[in-house]
């Protein structure tokens, strides 16, 4: 897997799809994580899906009758790369509070 | 009861276009239709929508953008009218803000699409333009007016693709240093 860090917005949708939920579910579950921060636009989260569905890091649930919300799900490939990004976003943390340890806030 | 408004907004023009449209809505005029330049307005309560264009990649009819439109209705945006290519949407203003987009790159890509509208006219007009001024030059001198008029509408195009470009280089630079 290629090692480049994801976008806020895709970092949010793949942490939103541990269980099926439909686009409007991730835009409230990205606002509600982030405490009312990250407001993901639905052009934006639109085609952040089909690029990750295309990637296959979240797969589209097979919808029920009468349900015509599509609603996404999260993969194996799409965890693994949340869990990567996790170990980046660690690194960034650990060197930015070592170095500026001494700065002024 | 519907009030008709005739305004022109040029392609590069989108911003002051909702602009004008939330300020509307704010007068308590809402946007229901839409066709070439004329606009149909219905009562609502002062601001209560608000307002977004997008220019998409396909016709409206088109099973990607009506896949695309349904995403947006499903988030609580409400489609009111349709022009060519171009969608205008309106949610609610108590839903909180309305944008279509959260990040540099998506609002690049809008651009970008906006431009490649433009231009193929611009320059098409251009050519045109060289090629009456040869031909009404040669077999027609008094009508050389016309390759001014090409002249002139390759130019107005070619300044809005030109208005498109600087938002294009701004975002860029951005994105080189952001999200």
């Amino acid at each position: 897997m290629e090692n480049i860090a994801l976008t806020e917005a895709v970092f949010y949708i793949l942490l939103s799809l541990e269980k099926p939920l439909h686009g409007y579910g991730i835009m409230q579950n990205a606002e509600k994580l982030s405490s009312g921060r990250v407001r993901l636009a639905a052009g934006t989260l639109y085609g952040a899906i089909n690029t990750l569905l295309e990637k296959h890091w979240i797969a589209a649930v097979p919808g029920e009758s009468g349900d015509r919300k599509k609603e996404y799900v999260i993969t194996e490939l799409g965890k693994t790369a949340v869990l990567a990004e996790l170990d980046r976003l660690r690194e960034l943390v650990k060197n930015g509070e070592e170095l500026t340890g001494g700065w002024n806030k | 009861m519907r009030k008709y408004v005739k305004k022109i907004f040029w392609a590069w023009e989108v911003e002051k276009e909702e602009h004008w449209l939330n300020e509307m809505s704010a007068k308590g005029l809402a946007l229901v239709d839409y066709s070439w330049c004329r606009y149909a307005f219905e009562e609502c309560e002062p601001g209560e929508y608000s307002y977004k264009i997008q220019l998409l990649e396909h016709s409206p009819n088109h099973p990607e953008s009506e896949q695309y439109i349904r995403f947006m209705e499903e988030t609580g945006a409400e489609q009111v009218a349709q022009y060519i290519n171009w969608v205008y949407f309106r949610k609610k203003t108590a839903e909180g803000p309305f944008e279509l987009f959260s990040d540099i790159e998506s609002r690049l890509r809008h651009l970008i699409l906006i431009k490649k509208l433009l231009l193929p006219f611009g320059i098409l007009n251009l050519a045109v333009a060289f090629m009456n001024f040869i031909n009404f030059g040669i077999n027609a001198p008094d009508l050389l007016w016309v390759p001014f008029i090409n002249l002139a509408c390759a130019a107005f195009l070619i300044f809005g693709v030109a208005h498109i470009q600087k938002k294009i280089k701004k975002l860029k630079k951005e994105h080189a240093i952001m999200e």
